[in-house]
C-alpha cells in the first residue's frame, strides 16, 4: 500500500470524479484559504519591505546624542544649566569605550533658514552647513556621485573643502557642469567643492541631505569660531553590543565629565535607532502573526468543508464500502483510502491556491516595476520559499485531520448494514 | 466445512431484545450444496451473515474449516473473508464506477496482488462466466443475469472454500435464475461448498439439501436428489 500505488490513485480520481461540481466547491474552499494566506503574507512582506527600506539607509546599531539643559541640581550647579559637548569628550569616548565602532561628532554651522548663506557668482541660496567627520559616511551612507567625501587629511589640515548635496549642485551650478574643483562662498569664506553626494533616503529626509553642505568638522569649528564645541554625536556599536547598552555607557561617562546628576536623564537627549527599529520589527512580527492566524482560520473553514463533504461521500458510498469490507478490505484499508482522498483534495486545491497566489503577487510586483510605481506602502511583495513550504505542510496535515472523522465514520459502517438487501 | 452448535443471536434495539437465532445446530460438509429456506424473519439472513463473518453471535460455537470463529478483530475477520469466503448477493453489490474487470479483481486488490496479475486472473474468470466481451463495461450497462454472473466471478477469484449466496436469483426472472443456478452448480462440482439462501422452492430443489428455518430454529434438514439445471434447460 505504498503512496505511489497506481490503484490508490485510481480510486481517488474515480471517487472525486463522481461528483465534479461538489469536488470543485470543496476544493475551492481550500484553494481560497491558501490563496488568501499567500496574498496576505505577500502583502505583509510588501508592506514590511516598504517600511523597512527607510531603515536600510541607516545603521540600526546606532544612536544620536545631543545636549539639553540639566533638570537636577548637582555639585553646586543649579538646574536648568546649559552645557556643550567638546573635542575632549570625543577623545575620552574613543579612549574609554572599546565597544564603539564609529563615532562621528557633528556640528551644524548654519541652518538652511539662515537667509542666503551660500554665494556663487550671481547665484545665492540658503543651505544647511554641517561640520562632519569621515566616519559619518559610514554610519549614514550617502551616494557620492562626483568626487569624494570628507577625508582624514581634510580634517587634520582643516582644509576649506566642501561636499555638497545634489540639490545644492543643481541650484548653484549649470546643468551638466561638474562642481568638483569649483569654489563656493559660504558665509563669507570660500570653500573648494570636492564631492557631490546624493541621498539614498526618501522624501523629507532625502531633501534634508540633498540640500546640505558638509565641510570638515575641524574647519567648521575654526572658521566660524565654534571653539571646541561638538553639536551632537552619531555613534555605532560594534557587532555583538546592543546600541542601547552602549548608549547607557556613553551617557554615564558624559554625565560624569559634565557634572550632571547620574539620575538626570533629560540633560542629554538621544535617539536610539536600534530601539526604534526593534519597535518596528515587533510591529511586523505582530502583523505577520495576525496574518497567519487569519490565514489559518480561513484554511480551517476550508478544511471543515472538506471534512463535511467527505462525511457525505462516506454516507453515499456506504454500500460500496460494505462491499469492499465483505471482499476483504480491512478497517485500515478503508481509513487510508478516505484519508488519502482527503489529503489529495486539500493538497491539490491548496497547491493551486499557492501557485495562483504567488503568481498574482509576481504579477503585481512586475506591474509595480514595469510602470515604475513608486509606492510608499508597497514594495516587492512576495512569499519566500520557507513560507510556501510550511503552507504546503499545513495543507497535508489539514487533509489528514479533515479525513480523520469521515474515515472513522467509514470504518464504523458494518458490512451487514451496508449490504442489506431489498434496497 | 461449516459446523454450528447451539448458536444464539439476539439484536437489541432500544428497549427491545429480538431473539433471532435460538440454538442452531448444523453441519455442512465440504463440497455440499445447501439451500436455506424460511419465511422472512425466520433468521436465514442473520445465519448467513454469521457464517460469512459479517456479524458475530452471542452463544454457541461456529467452526469454519475446523477453526473456531469467535472474537475476531475486524482486521482478522477481513482476512478470513478474503481467504475463505465468497459472497453473492441478491442486489449484486457491484461497484458502479468500476468496470467488469476491476469489479472482479477487487478481492485480489486487498490480497495485495499486483495489478497485472490481478487483471489477468479477472479476465480468466470473466471468460468462464461468458463475459469476456463485457470486460470494459460498467455494471449498469449489463443485464441482471450478466451482473449476477459478474458477482459470481468476483466471489470465485480469491478461490474461496465456501460461497455464500443470499437470494442470488431474487432479482432475476426465472430463465435468468436458471442460468445463474446452472453456473453455481458447475462451481459446486469443483468442490466448493455452497450455501444458498432462497425462498423459491424450485431454486432450493437444485441443491443437495434443504434446510428450513422457522422462528430461529431449524425445522427440518432434508437431503434430496438435486435437479440438474443443465438437463432441465436442455430438456
Amino acid at each position: 500500500m505504498s503512496i505511489i500505488d497506481r490503484d490508490r490513485w485510481q480510486e481517488i480520481f474515480v471517487a472525486l470524479k463522481q461528483n465534479k461540481l461538489r469536488t470543485f466547491f470543496t476544493a475551492f474552499g481550500i484553494f481560497w484559504g491558501i490563496f488568501m494566506l499567500v496574498i496576505m503574507l505577500g502583502s505583509g512582506s510588501g508592506l514590511e519591505n516598504a517600511t523597512k527600506r527607510d531603515w536600510n539607509s541607516m545603521a540600526t546599531n546606532s544612536f544620536f546624542m545631543w545636549t539639553q539643559r540639566t533638570t537636577v541640581p548637582y555639585k553646586g550647579f543649579p538646574r536648568g544649566r546649559a552645557f556643550n559637548f567638546n573635542n575632549d569628550d570625543t577623545k575620552a569616548l574613543k579612549q574609554n569605550i572599546e565597544e564603539i565602532e564609529y563615532i562621528a561628532p557633528r556640528m551644524r554651522g548654519f541652518s538652511r533658514n539662515n537667509s542666503n548663506n551660500v554665494i556663487r557668482g550671481d547665484r545665492t541660496a540658503g543651505f544647511e552647513i554641517m561640520g562632519d567627520y569621515p566616519e559619518y559616511n559610514l554610519i549614514e551612507p550617502l551616494n557620492i556621485i562626483h568626487g569624494r567625501f570628507i577625508n582624514k587629511i581634510d580634517l587634520e589640515e582643516k582644509r576649506k573643502v566642501a561636499v555638497i548635496g545634489r540639490r545644492v549642485m543643481e541650484e548653484m551650478f549649470e546643468p551638466g557642469e561638474n562642481p568638483v574643483g569649483e569654489y563656493l562662498q559660504i558665509n563669507g569664506v570660500y570653500f573648494k567643492v570636492v564631492g557631490v553626494a546624493s541621498s539614498i533616503k526618501r522624501d523629507q529626509r532625502a531633501e534634508e541631505e540633498n540640500t546640505r553642505i558638509s565641510v570638515p568638522f575641524t574647519t567648521l569649528q575654526r572658521t566660524y569660531n565654534y571653539g571646541d564645541i561638538v553639536g551632537f554625536y552619531c555613534i555605532t556599536a560594534k557587532e555583538g553590543t546592543p546600541a542601547s547598552m552602549l548608549e547607557q555607557k556613553v551617557k554615564t561617562i558624559m554625565k560624569e565629565r559634565h557634572k550632571i546628576h547620574p539620575a538626570d536623564n533629560r540633560a542629554i537627549g538621544s535617539f536610539n535607532v536600534e530601539e526604534e527599529y526593534r519597535k518596528f520589527s515587533m510591529l511586523f512580527t505582530g502583523i505577520n502573526g495576525l496574518i497567519w492566524i487569519v490565514g489559518i482560520g480561513t484554511l480551517l473553514a476550508g478544511m471543515i468543508g472538506v471534512s463535511n463533504i467527505m462525511l457525505i461521500v462516506v454516507k453515499e458510498r456506504t454500500k460500496e464500502i460494505g462491499v469492499r469490507r465483505a471482499v476483504g478490505a480491512t478497517p485500515l484499508n478503508i481509513t487510508t483510502q478516505i484519508i488519502a482522498e482527503s489529503v489529495f483534495l486539500t493538497t491539490f486545491a491548496g497547491y493551486f491556491g499557492l501557485v495562483i497566489g504567488v503568481g498574482l503577487l509576481e504579477l503585481v510586483n512586475y506591474a509595480l516595476i514595469t510602470f515604475k510605481v513608486e509606492s510608499d506602502m508597497f514594495i516587492n511583495p512576495g512569499v519566500d520559499f520557507n513560507k510556501a513550504v510550511s503552507a504546503l505542510a499545513i495543507l497535508v496535515v489539514a487533509g489528514i485531520v479533515a479525513g480523520l472523522m469521515p474515515a472513522r465514520r467509514a470504518v464504523r459502517i458494518k458490512p451487514v448494514e451496508a449490504l442489506h438487501d431489498g434496497n | 466445512m461449516i459446523s454450528l452448535s447451539g448458536l444464539h443471536k439476539s439484536y437489541i434495539t432500544g428497549q427491545n431484545r429480538l431473539h433471532v437465532l435460538k440454538g442452531i445446530n448444523l453441519e455442512i460438509e465440504k463440497g455440499e450444496m445447501v439451500s436455506i429456506m424460511g419465511s422472512s424473519g425466520s433468521g436465514k439472513s442473520t445465519l448467513l451473515n454469521i457464517i460469512g463473518i459479517l456479524d458475530n453471535y452471542d452463544e454457541g460455537e461456529y467452526k469454519l474449516n475446523g477453526k473456531l470463529v469467535r472474537g475476531l478483530t475486524e482486521t482478522q475477520a477481513a482476512r478470513y473473508r478474503n481467504d475463505m469466503i465468497g459472497f453473492v448477493f441478491q442486489s449484486f453489490n457491484l461497484i458502479p464506477f468500476k468496470n467488469a474487470v476491476e469489479n472482479v479483481a477487487l478481492p485480489l486488490y486487498y490480497k495485495k496482488i499486483n495489478r497485472k496479475k490481478r487483471n489477468m486472473m479477472a479476465m480468466e474468470y470473466l471468460e468462464r462466466m461468458g463475459l469476456k466481451e463485457w470486460a470494459d463495461h460498467t455494471p449498469n450497462e449489463m443485464s441482471g443475469g450478466q451482473k449476477q454472473r459478474l458477482a459470481i466471478a468476483r466471489s470465485l477469484i480469491a478461490r474461496p472454500a465456501v460461497i455464500l449466496a443470499d437470494e442470488p436469483t431474487g432479482a432475476l426472472d426465472s430463465k435468468t435464475s436458471y442460468e445463474v443456478m446452472e453456473v453455481l452448480q458447475e462451481i459446486n462440482k469443483e468442490g466448493i461448498t455452497m450455501l444458498i439462501v432462497t425462498h423459491e422452492k424450485d431454486i432450493s430443489e437444485m441443491t443437495d439439501r434443504i434446510i428450513r428455518l422457522n422462528d430461529g430454529l431449524i425445522e427440518y434438514s432434508n437431503g434430496i436428489k438435486k435437479k440438474n439445471v443443465k438437463k432441465m434447460v436442455t430438456a
